[in-house]
C-alpha cells in the first residue's frame, strides 16, 4: 500500500471515528434536555393542581387565609421561575421546596377538618397531588442521570477535543432532605403508610 | 449506571447467536440426512428460512393479539387512577418516550406482564388480583419491573429467542421423524459405502436429539438473566428495593392457578404463571435450568441485601447472594444510588387509601363499566345496581328496596346485581 493511500485512509478512520464522538455527545445532551422538558410538564402539572387544592379547601377552612395565600404566592414565583428554563434550575429548585412545603401543610390541615378530609374532590386531588410529588422526583432522578452522564462524556477523554460548543448543565436540586426532616407535616407522615 | 445493561446486551446477542448456530446445526444435519454431502447448505438456509418466516409473522400480528390472548382490557385514567399515576411515574423515572398503555385482566391470580416490541409502543398489563392484594409502593415495584422489561427491549428479545427455540424444535422434530420413519430410504439414497454413511447418520440423530434440549437451556438462561435485570431496572427506577421485594412475596405466596397462560407471553410475566388447573398446593418445583424465572426468594434476597438503590448496587448484592457476578469483570460498578435517593418519597399512599375490600369492589365495577354495564345508585336506598347492557331502555326497580330507580330503566331486575344484598351474582362470563 502507497503512502499516500496509507495517510488517506488513517484520516478517513480518524474522520469517521470523529463523527461517532460527535453524535454521542449530541445524543447525550439531547437525553438531557428531554429529561428537563419532563421536569418542566410535571412542575405544571403541579402548579395546575395547586388552584383547585385552594379552592377545595377554602370551602371547608375559612380561617386559614394566611396559609392559603402563602401557598397561592409561593405558586406565582415558582410558576415566573419555571417560564426562565434551566438557566433558572438553581432558583427554582428553592422556590419549588418552599411551594412542596406550603402545600404539604396545606393537606396537613385536613386533619383538623373532618369534613374536608371526607371530601371526594379533596381525596381525589390529595392522590394526584401525590402522585404529581412522586413524577417530580423521578423526573428529577432522571435528569440528574442523564446531566451525570453528559458531563463525564464532555469531560473525558477522548470527547473533550470536541465538546467546546457543549455547554454545561446544572443539576437540579431541591433541598428537601433537609425539610424532610424538619417537624412539618410532610406527604410522607400524611401517608400512613399502608403497609409495614 | 447504564454501562451494565449494555455489556448484558452483549451477552445476551451472544446467547442468540448461540441459538442461530444451533439452529444451522440443525438444519445442515437435515440436510446431510435428505441430500448427502451437498445438501448441507441447502438445509441451513432452509432452517434460517423457517425461522425467518415464523419471526416475521409473530413480530407482525402484534402486541394486540397478545394482549387478547391473555383477555386484556385496556382501562382508562378515570376508572384506574392511581394505576395510570403509578405507570406515569415510572415510565417517567426511566425515560421512555411515551407512557406506557394500560391493560387489565379480570383474574384473582396476581400477576403482570409488559408488551411491545418499541419502547413506544409498549403496554403494562396487570390482573386484577394484583392491583386487590398490592399497595401503592409494592404495585410501584411490579410497574418498574414491567418498564424495566420495556426499557431493556426484552420483548424482541425474547420473541426473537422463542421463535428461534420453536424452530430448532419444530426443524429437531422433522428429523427424528424423518429418521425414523425413513432411515434406511435416506441412507440407501445417498449410496456408497456403508461406514461413513451410518457415522453421518448417528451424527445427524445425535444432533436432532441434543440441539432442542441445548436451544432450551440456552432460552432459560436468557430469560432469567433479563428477569434479574428487571429487579434491578425496578429498584434503580423506584429506589425502593423493598416494595419490589414484598410484592414479589406477596405474588408468590398466592397459589391461584392464572385462568390462561400463554406460553410466548410467559417469560414477560412478572412472576411464572401458574396453568389453569394446576394444584393450589403443588409441592414439586422445576429445577432452576428449566425455569423461565429465577427462584422468588433469591430474588427476594438479592433485593433485600442491596446497600443502595442503584444498577451497580444490584449487581453488587446479586454477587454476594450468588457468588456469581451478574456482569464482566471489566464493568466495575460505578458508584452506587443511595435508597431513597433525596426526594423520591417512597410513593406516598394518599390518607384514607381504599383497603383492598374497596380496590377490588372499584376495580371490578370499573370493568363492568368498561362492559357497557351502568352502575346506577337507588335514590331511595342508595344500593348501587349494576345493570347489564340488554336491559337498556327497560323499567327496573332496585333489587334491595324496590324503588324505582332513575334513567328509564326497568324490568324484572334479575340480572342485576345489588352491592348491598348478601349474595350480589356474578358478571363475569
Amino acid at each position: 500500500m502507497s503512502p499516500p493511500l496509507l495517510v488517506a485512509l488513517v484520516l478517513a478512520v480518524l474522520f469517521v471515528w470523529g463523527v461517532f464522538l460527535w453524535n454521542r455527545l449530541v445524543r447525550s445532551r439531547n437525553d438531557v434536555r428531554n429529561a428537563w422538558s419532563q421536569i418542566d410538564v410535571q412542575l405544571a402539572r403541579r402548579h395546575d393542581l395547586v388552584p383547585n387544592l385552594v379552592e377545595v379547601v377554602k370551602g371547608y377552612a375559612r380561617h386559614e387565609a394566611d396559609l392559603l395565600r402563602e401557598v397561592a404566592e409561593a405558586r406565582s414565583r415558582a410558576v415566573r421561575l419555571a417560564s426562565r428554563g434551566a438557566d433558572a434550575a438553581g432558583e427554582l429548585g428553592e422556590a419549588e421546596t418552599t411551594l412542596g412545603l406550603a402545600i404539604s401543610r396545606l393537606l396537613g390541615i385536613a386533619e383538623a377538618y373532618p369534613e374536608l378530609k371526607a371530601s371526594r374532590n379533596f381525596l381525589a386531588l390529595q392522590e394526584e397531588l401525590a402522585s404529581t410529588e412522586n413524577r417530580i422526583a423521578f423526573a428529577r432522578q432522571a435528569y440528574n442521570d442523564a446531566v451525570a452522564r453528559y458531563m463525564t462524556l464532555r469531560e473525558s477523554f477522548p470527547d473533550r477535543l470536541l465538546a467546546g460548543g457543549f455547554e454545561p448543565y446544572p443539576y437540579f436540586t431541591m433541598k428537601d432532605e433537609a425539610a424532610r426532616r424538619t417537624p412539618d407535616v410532610t406527604l410522607d407522615d400524611l401517608a400512613g403508610r399502608s403497609a409495614v | 449506571m447504564w454501562e451494565q445493561i449494555r455489556s448484558n446486551r452483549t451477552r445476551s446477542f451472544l446467547v442468540v447467536t448461540g441459538m442461530a448456530v444451533l439452529l444451522g446445526v440443525v438444519g445442515a444435519a437435515l440436510g446431510l440426512l435428505f441430500g448427502g454431502e451437498g445438501g448441507t447448505w441447502i438445509g441451513v438456509a432452509a432452517a434460517l428460512a423457517v425461522w425467518l418466516a415464523l419471526w416475521a409473522t409473530s413480530v407482525s400480528r402484534g402486541d394486540d393479539l397478545m394482549l387478547r390472548i391473555a383477555g386484556a382490557q385496556e382501562v382508562s385514567r378515570s376508572d384506574f387512577p392511581m394505576l395510570h399515576n403509578v405507570v406515569e411515574e415510572m415510565a417517567i423515572a426511566a425515560a421512555l418516550p411515551v407512557k406506557p398503555r394500560v391493560f387489565v385482566i379480570e383474574d384473582d391470580a396476581p400477576n403482570a406482564f409488559a408488551t411491545g416490541l418499541r419502547p413506544d409502543k409498549a403496554a403494562v398489563t396487570v390482573t386484577t388480583g394484583l392491583l386487590r392484594r398490592l399497595d401503592r409502593d409494592e404495585l410501584q415495584g411490579v410497574v418498574a419491573h414491567e418498564i424495566g422489561h420495556v426499557r431493556n427491549r426484552d420483548v424482541a428479545l425474547m420473541v426473537t429467542a422463542g421463535v428461534m427455540l420453536g424452530s430448532v424444535a419444530l426443524l429437531a422434530a422433522v428429523g427424528r421423524r424423518a429418521l425414523w420413519w425413513g432411515g434406511g430410504r435416506v441412507r440407501s439414497r445417498s449410496g456408497g459405502d456403508g461406514a461413513p454413511q451410518a457415522a453421518a447418520v448417528a451424527l445427524a440423530l445425535l444432533v436432532v436429539v441434543l440441539a432442542p434440549i441445548f436451544a432450551q437451556l440456552l432460552y432459560f438462561a436468557l430469560s432469567r438473566r433479563r428477569e434479574y435485570l428487571a429487579d434491578a431496572c425496578g429498584a434503580a427506577y423506584t429506589r425502593y428495593p423493598e416494595g419490589l421485594a414484598r410484592a414479589l412475596e406477596k405474588i408468590s405466596g398466592v397459589r391461584v392457578p392464572a385462568r390462561s397462560v400463554d406460553p410466548v407471553t410467559a417469560p414477560m410475566y412478572i412472576v411464572p404463571p401458574l396453568p389453569p388447573g394446576a394444584m393450589a398446593a403443588r409441592g414439586a418445583r422445576r429445577p432452576a435450568w428449566f425455569s423461565t424465572h429465577p427462584p422468588v426468594e433469591e430474588r427476594v434476597r438479592i433485593l433485600r441485601s442491596m446497600a443502595g438503590a442503584g444498577i451497580a448496587d444490584y449487581a453488587a448484592a446479586f454477587e454476594r447472594v450468588r457468588g456469581r457476578r451478574l456482569v464482566r469483570h471489566a464493568e466495575a460498578p460505578g458508584p452506587g444510588l443511595p435508597a431513597h435517593a433525596s426526594a423520591v418519597a417512597p410513593a406516598a399512599a394518599p390518607p384514607g387509601a381504599p383497603g383492598p375490600a374497596e380496590r377490588a369492589r372499584a376495580a371490578s365495577d370499573a370493568l363492568l363499566r368498561a362492559r357497557g354495564y351502568r352502575l346506577v345508585q337507588c335514590p331511595a336506598c342508595g344500593a348501587v345496581n349494576k345493570l347489564p347492557p340488554p336491559l337498556a331502555g327497560t323499567v327496573v326497580h332496585c333489587l334491595r328496596c324496590g324503588e324505582r330507580l332513575p334513567g328509564g330503566h326497568g324490568g324484572p331486575g334479575s340480572e342485576t346485581g345489588c352491592e348491598d344484598c348478601s349474595t350480589p351474582p356474578r358478571h363475569s362470563v
